[in-house]
């Protein structure tokens, strides 16, 4: 619905009467809100604090990145899409090196695999970090963001000292990774990794227990298993609902199969048990990486990949979990050095779109919550 | 004339009791003076304890230690530009601030800091004190309506309600206090140096009397007032993620700085009530555990060795600072702020001054003390949803505080009955 049908649907208001003259108050929140994180606009038809209904408007960071990818070339399209998950740039980057890999049939090197999976979970963490202290600020506890961002520093650094970017790092090439492991790699993951855990049980300590919390987000946002799966939602929100599925378990990728981790699940599909999940990813991300640093295997990190990359004609999808759900590429070749078509499956967009059924008959500040435990970024959104 | 004047220094009531017009006036200035210090203080020493407890280190570069980073914000807002919406209503919109601000500074004219130290001591002080606190609400949902605009109107709307709900209850704990000034004297009183008084005679606070009762009674009037003052976790009218900035959302520049001293004075106001009602108001502490002269002695020489312990903490400071020629105003600036604090201690270790100024500092500190639990509050708690901040105040808080009033006068009777008995 655009925004002028959307107005036209609202209840006809005299000229010279106010807002205030009609039953509903149509309370426009975004693109400029604090905590619409970014640039989405929700359109909210509120009954004193209720809602009544939503509409969000999305499109206000779109910078046409599918179509950019038309104009380069295969592998010169890969730094842009760090832009779109800017959270998780790793995740999305090895999405779309995997997809490409798939459709020329590069076999990536072990090595580069497992260091893949290393930073992809240091990712995930840092994604996940970020959720947590927006989120529980929306819902009004200031501290645990500070707390939050402390630790993903640490995070960052590794990232910096690796790759020399810390937010949009395109670690990854086409094959396997740029660059093997700096000297000190494996003690500052290892580092990270010790100091984490405890931290890990600090949010919880911070937080789980507190009632207000617990009252906020209990049976707030619920979502079934059915209407999930309807709405095609994957990632956290998924899982917190209790189904059982996420890519690196489903369809192993990148040796995910070599490693043992849980995949945890919530039971009410609330806010909740969402936030649960995702704290318990996080212990899960450890193990992964624990693991993967201790197999970490020696030989090379990129397979032998022609300088101008010519991918047979066809196309190929391939997805990854990305922190916030399963991202997905389509590609389509036309057999040129350029993609015919990038079609990116972003799951904060998916996710999005059940925004409106999670908030309809909730308070105001529930719709704030669950913009929240959604956990979208609008650079994936609009793209 | 002057005789007169100067005689008032000797009396033992406040400048309204004693009805000197002068005296009054240099009272309302000094209160309005205190106060406005006192905020700016607050507003350094929020950011600076909310600093040091989310693991960064709070305003830095303006003066030492971001000291005078509320004088730079405070001057920055008064020459920013003062934008009034195009649809508003110009006049209530105009008023709003100088309504909240004038009811939260005039909750102070009964407030005591010392015997001898209120501007007047009316009989009914602590009715005065709810009624005038409450008036605040009406300036709020004028901003909200003159703003004509959405997000300040929902929080205003939030405002009447939540402060309207939590008054009962606060009230009603206020009355369970008062029942206790007639204990001793079996007279009842509601004012505010009365209520101290009494609180003098009985050789206790009423925090501990009837234990627990007074404590209940004290819980429930600190988490009304955080609530009627609007203070997270209940900040609902002005919550940042959902309201944006609530009722003062279309406020700029010195306006919205009125608001902010109005908030900053009322919390001071709710604090000094439960400080005068519950916690001995000005009277030092352990008044029956170190009593007698020699303890009366030394916890009179306390404020100014504190003053002096400050000043020696901030020259300390100032000689461990780098001698860089980039640092030498904030340096001298440190050891001008040693020197001031220290003289003011040692003036305030005189025998004349430090009887009369003591009481101030006792009443300042447990005020100070109410204030970091506001602080506190805020970086530790999530908000509540509104229908959740209506039902803790209607099914919790006012069930408890009227049941403390029926068990108040229960056991009140009861010793009543008791002293009659021995007797």
């Amino acid at each position: 619905m655009s925004d002028n049908q959307f107005y036209e649907s609202l209840p006809e208001v005299e000229p010279g009467h106010t807002f205030l003259d009609s039953k509903e108050l149509v309370l426009n929140m975004g693109p400029q809100h604090p905590s619409t994180h970014g640039v989405l606009r929700v359109i909210l038809k509120l009954d004193g604090e209720k809602v009544n209904g939503l509409e969000c408007v999305i499109g206000y960071l779109h910078r046409g990145i599918e179509k950019i990818a038309e104009s380069r070339t295969w592998a010169g399209f890969a730094p842009f899409v760090d832009r779109l998950d800017y959270t998780a740039a790793v995740s999305n980057n090895l999405g779309y090196c995997m997809a490409v890999e798939k459709l020329v049939g590069i076999e990536v090197p072990k090595r580069a695999q497992y260091l893949r999976v290393i930073l992809t979970e240091l990712c995930r963490l840092s994604s996940h970090q970020i959720w947590l202290g927006t989120h529980v600020l929306d819902i009004g506890a200031v501290t645990p963001l500070f707390y939050a961002f402390r630790d993903r520093e640490e995070i960052l650094n590794v990232f910096e000292k690796y790759c020399g970017a810390r937010l949009t790092t395109h670690s990854f090439r086409i094959g396997g990774c740029r660059w093997d492991v700096y000297p000190a790699f494996i003690k500052d993951v290892l580092r990270i990794c010790d100091d984490l855990l405890p931290k890990i049980d600090e949010y919880k300590d911070l937080i789980t227990g507190n009632r207000i919390w617990m009252q906020r987000t209990k049976n707030v946002g619920c979502i079934s298993a059915d209407d999930c799966l309807a709405y095609a939602i994957t990632g956290p929100v998924l899982r917190g609902s209790g189904v059982n599925w996420d890519v690196r378990k489903a369809k192993p990728y990148s040796s995910y199969e070599d490693f043992e981790f849980d995949i945890p699940l919530g039971v009410a599909g609330d806010t909740f048990d969402r936030y649960l999940v995702r704290i318990e990813e996080m212990r899960q991300s450890i193990r992964i990486i624990r693991q993967a640093v201790a197999g970490l295997p020696e030989g090379p990190i990129i397979a032998r990949v022609p300088k101008v990359l010519k991918p047979p004609a066809g196309e190929v999808y391939m997805s990854v979990e990305a922190p916030k759900g399963e991202l997905g590429y389509f590609l389509v070749s036309d057999g040129t050095a350029q993609p015919y078509r990038v079609r990116v499956r972003p799951p904060s967009f998916i996710n999005l779109q059940a925004l409106a059924k999670m908030a309809k008959g909730g308070l105001v500040a529930d719709v704030v919550a669950i913009i929240g435990t959604l956990d979208i970024v609008l650079g994936e959104v609009d793209r | 004339m002057i005789n007169n004047f100067l005689g008032y220094l000797h009396s033992n009531v406040t400048p309204g009791e004693a009805g000197s017009l002068i005296w009054v006036t240099i009272y309302v200035l000094l209160v309005f003076a205190g106060i406005s210090v006192g905020v700016i203080f607050m507003n350094w020493f929020e950011r600076k304890v909310m600093a040091h407890m989310q693991v960064r280190l709070g305003p830095m570069r303006v003066g030492p230690h971001g000291l005078l980073q509320p004088v730079a914000d405070a001057l920055k807002l008064i020459i920013k530009e003062d934008l009034t919406p195009a649809n508003a209503d110009k006049i209530v919109f105009w008023f709003a601030p100088v309504c909240v601000v004038m009811t939260a500074f005039c909750t102070f004219i009964v407030v005591p800091f010392g015997r001898t130290h209120a501007i007047t001591d009316m009989n009914i002080g602590v009715v005065f004190m709810l009624g005038v606190s409450s008036l605040g609400v009406l300036g709020v949902i004028m901003a909200g309506w003159a703003s004509n605009s959405h997000y300040p109107l929902m929080g205003s709307l939030r405002s009447g309600a939540q402060m309207v709900s939590y008054e009962i209850a606060m009230s009603m704990a206020v009355v369970s206090a008062v029942m206790m000034t007639s204990m001793a004297t079996g007279t009842g009183t509601l004012s505010m140096i009365g209520v101290v008084q009494a609180q003098m005679q009985q050789h206790t606070w009423f925090v501990f009397s009837f234990f627990p009762v007074g404590l209940i009674a004290l819980a429930v009037f600190v988490i009304a007032m955080v609530a009627e003052t609007n203070r997270a976790p209940f900040d609902l009218p002005e919550a940042e993620s959902e309201l944006v900035a609530g009722f003062m959302t279309e406020y700029s520049g010195f306006r919205w700085s009125l608001f902010f001293l109005a908030e900053y004075t009322s919390m001071m106001a709710v604090s000094s009530m439960a400080v005068t009602l519950w916690l001995g108001g000005w009277l030092r502490p352990f008044p029956n555990l170190l009593g007698g002269r020699n303890w009366d002695l030394a916890f009179s020489l306390v404020p100014g060795l504190a003053f002096l312990a400050l000043a020696a903490l901030c020259l300390f400071t100032y000689t461990k600072m780098p001698r860089l020629k980039s640092m030498r105003s904030a340096a001298l600036g440190l050891g001008a702020f040693a020197s001031v604090l220290g003289v003011v201690g040692i003036v305030m270790l005189l025998p004349g001054v430090r009887d009369r100024v003591q009481d101030i500092f006792w009443f300042a500190l447990k005020v100070g003390f109410f204030m970091y639990l506001y602080v506190w509050a805020r970086t530790t708690f999530p908000r509540y949803r509104f229908d959740q901040l209506m039902k803790i105040g209607w099914k919790v808080l006012l069930p408890i505080s009227i049941g403390l009033v029926v068990l108040t006068a229960l056991i009140g009777v009861r010793q009543e009955l008791f002293a009659l008995v021995w007797r």
